[in-house]
Formats: C-alpha cells, sequence, structure tokens
C-alpha cells in the first residue's frame, strides 16, 4: 500500500511533465527536427522529391551562381531598409503625435491599426488596383488637370520593389505606432516635469529625454519588423507576383518558386538555410537578452 | 505623461497664450487627421470599387463614388468567379477557411493555455529550456521547414487536406498561444494554486476551477490573434493544398490573378472585401484584445 502511494504520489509530480512532452514533443519535431531535414536536403542533389545522397556545397554554388537570387538579396536590403526606416519613423511620430492628449485618440489608434488585421493578400490586391496606372492614381491625377505625371512603379522593373515598400509601410507602420505609444505610456511623468522645470521646450525634451528612453520599444519594432520584413512573402506574390520578370523576387519568394515551381529543391533549401539563419541572426540574440533582463529583473 | 506636458505649458510666450495653442493643436491634428485618410483609402477605394458596375470602372475614377451601386460583383465573387476551372466563387473556400480555422484555434488556444499554467506553476527543471525553445518557434521563417513539412503530411496521409493545414497551424500556433499564457499566469500569485493544492485539489482540478475563471481575457487575446493569424494565413495553404481544399486566401489570389478577358476589378475588390471581413470584424469587435496580442512580441514595450 505504501508503494502503491508513493507510485501514485510519483505520478502525480511527473504529470506536468508528462502533459506538456507532447506539445514539446511536436515543437522538437516540427521546428528543430525539420530545420536539420531541410539542411540535409539542402547538402544533397536533390531536384524534384528529396534524394538522399551528398552533393557537398553544390547547391549552395548553384544558389549564388543564380542571378534571381542575387535580385532576391539585393531586393531584401532595398525593402528592409526602407520599410524598417520609413515603418519606424512613420510610427513614432504618430505615437508622440497620438500622445498629446488628443480627442478621438481611441478612433484614430484603431485606424492606423486596422491594416495589421487584414491579410497581406488583401492589401496587395487593394494597392495593385490602387497603383495600377490604367485605372488608378495615376489617371485619377492625369485627368485632375497635371497630364504629365506617371506613377508606374508597379509595371517598371526598376521601380516595382517601392511599390512593395508602400503596401508593407501602409500595412506594418500602425503595428510600430502601438508598441512605441505604450512606451511612451510607461514613462515617469517626473523625469518630465523636471526637465520642464529647468526650463526645457517640447522638442528638446522629446529629442534629449523621451526617445532615448524609448530604446526598448525601438529595439522590439526593429527586431519585430525586420522579422516581418524577411518572411514577406504573401504581400509580394499579391502585388506583383514576383514581377515584372523576377524584379521584385525576395528570398522568401525564391525559395518557394524553387521549390514547388521550377523543381530545383536543393537550392530552395538552400536558401531556405540562408533564411534562416538571416533571422537566427537577429532573433536569437534579442530573445536572448529578454529572457535574460525578465529573469534578473 | 500627455498629462504632465499639458498641464507644465510655459506661459511666458512671446504670443497670446490662446492662439499658441491653436496653432499647435493644428499641427497635432493636421498630420493624424491626413494619415488616418491615407490609412483609410485603400478600404475606401475597395469598397466603392466593389460598388460599381463594370464600365464605370473603366470610365470614372477608381477612388470616387459610385453612380449606380450594384452587388453583382459581390454575388459574382461569392459565388460565381472562376478559380482555376472551376467557377464556384468563394463561398467553397469560405467554407474550408471556417473548417480550418475553428479546429486550430480551439485546440492551439486550450494546449497553449496548459502549457502557460505548467511552465508557471508546476515548474520543473528544464522548464526554461522548453520555453525558450517554444519561443523561438515564434519567429520560425516558415520557408525553412516547407519540405519537410510537405513531405510528413503525405506520410501522414494528410496532403492536401484541411486536416492537415489545422495540424500545421496548430503545431506552429502553440508557440503564440503558449507564451501568451505563460506571461499571462507568471503575474498571477502562486498562493493561489498553493492554496487550491492544501484544500486537496490535484492538477486538473486547480487548472479548471482556479486557473482558468481568472484566464478569460487571455483566452480572447488568444483566440483573437490565432484566428487572425490563420485566417490570412496564405503560405501554408498554398504550400499545402490545391483545388478544392485551398483555404480563402488562396483562391483569393487565384481570383484576382486570372489573366484572360477584360479584368474584372469591381469583383477583385469584392472578393478582397469578403476575405477581410471576418478578421475586420474581430478587429472592430475587439481591437483591444488585438492589439495586447500583437505587443506580445515585444516583451518589454
Amino acid at each position: 500500500m505504501n508503494a502503491a502511494k508513493s507510485f501514485s504520489s510519483r505520478l502525480a509530480g511527473w504529470l506536468p511533465r508528462i502533459v506538456v512532452a507532447p506539445s514539446l514533443l511536436v515543437v522538437i519535431v516540427t521546428v528543430y527536427l525539420f530545420i536539420l531535414w531541410t539542411g540535409v536536403i539542402s547538402f544533397t542533389s536533390s531536384r524534384f522529391v528529396p534524394v538522399y545522397d551528398f552533393a557537398g556545397l553544390e547547391q549552395y554554388v548553384r544558389l549564388w551562381a543564380t542571378p534571381r537570387w542575387h535580385t532576391a538579396v539585393a531586393n531584401l536590403f532595398i525593402f528592409s531598409a526602407l520599410f524598417l526606416f520609413l515603418s519606424t519613423g512613420i510610427g513614432l511620430l504618430m505615437a508622440i503625435l497620438l500622445d498629446q492628449n488628443i480627442r478621438a485618440e481611441g478612433f484614430l489608434r484603431a485606424v492606423y491599426l486596422y491594416p495589421m488585421a487584414l491579410s497581406f493578400i488583401v492589401t496587395g490586391t487593394a494597392w495593385k488596383w490602387i497603383m495600377n496606372p490604367g485605372l488608378g492614381i495615376q489617371k485619377v491625377i492625369n485627368e485632375l488637370g497635371w497630364t504629365s505625371f506617371t506613377f508606374d512603379w508597379i509595371t517598371d522593373p526598376n521601380m516595382a520593389i517601392y511599390t512593395v515598400v508602400i503596401a508593407g509601410v501602409w500595412q506594418s507602420s500602425g503595428f510600430a505606432m502601438a508598441i512605441f505609444l505604450a512606451g511612451l505610456r510607461g514613462i515617469d511623468n517626473s523625469v518630465i516635469k523636471a526637465a520642464q522645470i529647468e526650463g526645457a521646450g517640447l522638442p528638446l525634451i522629446y529629442r534629449q529625454i523621451i526617445i532615448p528612453m524609448l530604446r526598448p520599444a525601438m529595439l522590439s519594432v526593429i527586431v519585430l519588423l525586420s522579422y516581418i520584413a524577411i518572411k514577406s512573402f504573401d504581400l509580394v506574390l499579391a502585388l506583383t507576383n514576383a514581377g515584372p520578370g523576377s524584379a521584385t523576387e525576395l528570398p522568401s519568394t525564391f525559395m518557394f518558386s524553387a521549390t514547388f515551381r521550377r523543381n530545383q529543391m536543393g537550392v530552395g533549401a538552400a536558401s531556405a538555410v540562408m533564411m534562416l539563419m538571416t533571422v537566427a541572426a537577429i532573433i536569437v540574440p534579442y530573445l536572448y537578452s529578454e529572457l535574460r533582463e525578465r529573469n534578473n529583473g | 505623461m500627455a498629462n504632465a506636458l499639458a498641464q507644465h505649458k510655459p506661459i511666458d510666450e512671446a504670443l497670446p497664450r490662446k492662439t499658441r495653442i491653436r496653432f499647435g493643436r493644428l499641427l497635432i491634428y493636421g498630420p493624424l487627421c491626413a494619415m488616418a485618410a491615407l490609412y483609410l483609402m485603400p478600404l475606401w477605394v475597395m469598397v466603392v470599387t466593389s460598388l460599381k458596375p463594370l464600365d464605370e470602372i473603366y470610365s470614372g475614377s477608381f477612388i470616387g463614388l459610385p453612380q449606380t451601386i450594384t452587388l453583382d460583383a459581390w454575388r459574382a465573387a461569392w459565388s460565381e468567379a472562376c478559380i482555376g476551372t472551376e467557377c464556384t466563387g468563394l463561398k467553397p473556400y469560405f467554407a474550408n477557411s471556417l473548417l480550418m480555422v475553428i479546429p486550430a484555434v480551439v485546440l492551439s488556444t486550450g494546449i497553449g493555455a496548459i502549457n502557460g499554467y505548467i511552465l508557471t506553476k508546476w515548474r520543473f527543471p528544464g522548464a526554461n529550456l522548453v520555453f525558450g525553445l517554444l519561443l523561438f518557434g515564434c519567429f520560425l521563417p516558415y520557408q525553412a521547414i516547407l519540405i519537410p513539412m510537405a513531405r510528413t503530411l503525405g506520410l501522414l496521409g494528410l496532403a492536401g487536406s484541411i486536416p492537415g493545414l489545422v495540424f500545421v497551424h496548430v503545431a506552429y500556433g502553440i508557440c503564440f498561444t503558449t507564451l501568451f499564457f505563460r506571461n499571462f499566469f507568471v503575474s498571477l500569485p502562486d498562493e493561489l494554486t498553493k492554496a487550491a493544492m492544501v484544500d486537496g485539489a490535484g492538477f486538473f482540478r486547480i487548472f479548471w476551477s482556479v486557473i482558468l475563471p481568472t484566464s478569460i481575457p487571455i483566452i480572447v487575446v488568444s483566440c483573437i490573434w490565432q484566428f487572425t493569424q490563420i485566417w490570412n494565413d496564405f503560405l501554408f495553404g498554398v504550400s499545402f493544398t490545391s483545388g478544392g481544399n485551398s483555404p480563402m486566401t488562396v483562391a483569393l489570389n487565384n481570383i484576382v490573378n486570372v489573366t484572360t478577358g477584360r479584368k474584372q476589378y469591381n469583383v477583385d475588390m469584392a472578393a478582397a472585401m469578403i476575405a477581410a471581413i471576418p478578421t475586420l470584424l474581430v478587429y472592430i469587435v475587439a481591437g483591444r484584445y488585438f492589439v495586447r496580442g500583437l505587443t506580445a512580441g515585444a516583451v518589454k514595450g
């Protein structure tokens, strides 16, 4: 009887671990094991289906010899840099303006943030129509009398990537605004009061005191937006379908079309590994510092 | 903070105080309203375009009010538009999305709740490691798992099916829901569970009668986040399904990318609206909870 009791109490002690185990197993398999699997495929000569031979770095060599991949990487830099800069800037400006005892603040906040509730496919569809040179913004402005106005970026291979930036910023700057606003609300009043008693004006207070105090929020915004930028896939597909030609190809669309459309599974896996390493280089240090600070504090 | 600034407006200014404040307010409200108009513009364009007959679209401006209002485009998008070779409209795909999103939201939220409970109230050695492993899953670029997942779904006999999509969304959703519940339960006092334990309540009993009743807000946050993410997902839908089993977003993209004949922009916009309405409704009804889900990734916010 004693043994039975100790068995049941031992079972009770193990129960939490037993209950959490299936989730952990699923995540270990579908996240970590699958990453490993993709890594393995990237070192094989797989094309249409995975084959498990060893081809060394062949697929990586092919990947970096593909002009389309170079376009994708260059686009990722252009897109991420502009997307981050504009979303952060606009988000910060809106958050500061909203923090001035505004009437209808709740309404305005809701308006800035609703695009985040939409699918990128919906966003892409809407902006594709708005920026369509035949019937969209260009036509309306031409008919208003400015007949030489052209806005045909979406069909211009040199400019098309900037249309992706426009739609992306429209969708995500409200998100930056929300995080900055939360940061502003967390700042202690007394610091600002003290600065005002010293005779500092508002612009100075913002530049010298408040914006530096928003550094943690800034870090979060930059990390989370970089992550959104790197995995952007649906937006490009819906807006430009990676075109015209391959002008708006991004690593995410490259990986997809290499794997599922062009039967280059090995190249697709290699590009996925490159993407993963880029994300990990940004996210892992961030998560590490977040977790560590939380444990200390 | 804003209050502090408003109360401490300097008084010794060159301009009369009232004019100054009015001018300052204009500088604040002007950009805010301009931005609001810019943000609402695409939604406005989608709605007015979807209500116009096609001739008016080709002759008029994309942003103007419709001269004749017609629901033909909505009807076409819902039940007539062609997706691939099937001209069924979005109706069956809307149903697919519902069949996918409901079980996936319920399962991932339930599992996340119990994981969060264990990771905070029944901590065991290695619990932090488990949490860290789950957390990285939130930031996984899914391209890194597409090929193995496609193979695995094939091996499980779930390839191209809605249950397969449910499985994928639950597997990766757990990472987010566990994060939500863990961060919420951390702030619940441990005395709550300890007192229940002294009263003889066990693991599941405490979860049901003590923890769950306090966690309604975070359950709402989790459900809304998962609903929005899964409804809006495109990558998994386009990678793991084809034809009649596709979710809404994939069908919408197919409608929009039809290249034959005269482009029916009004149908495209009606279709986009139909895809957007469920998440927009959720946002309008429970926006506060949606924002909490969004900012949960920024732990220090």
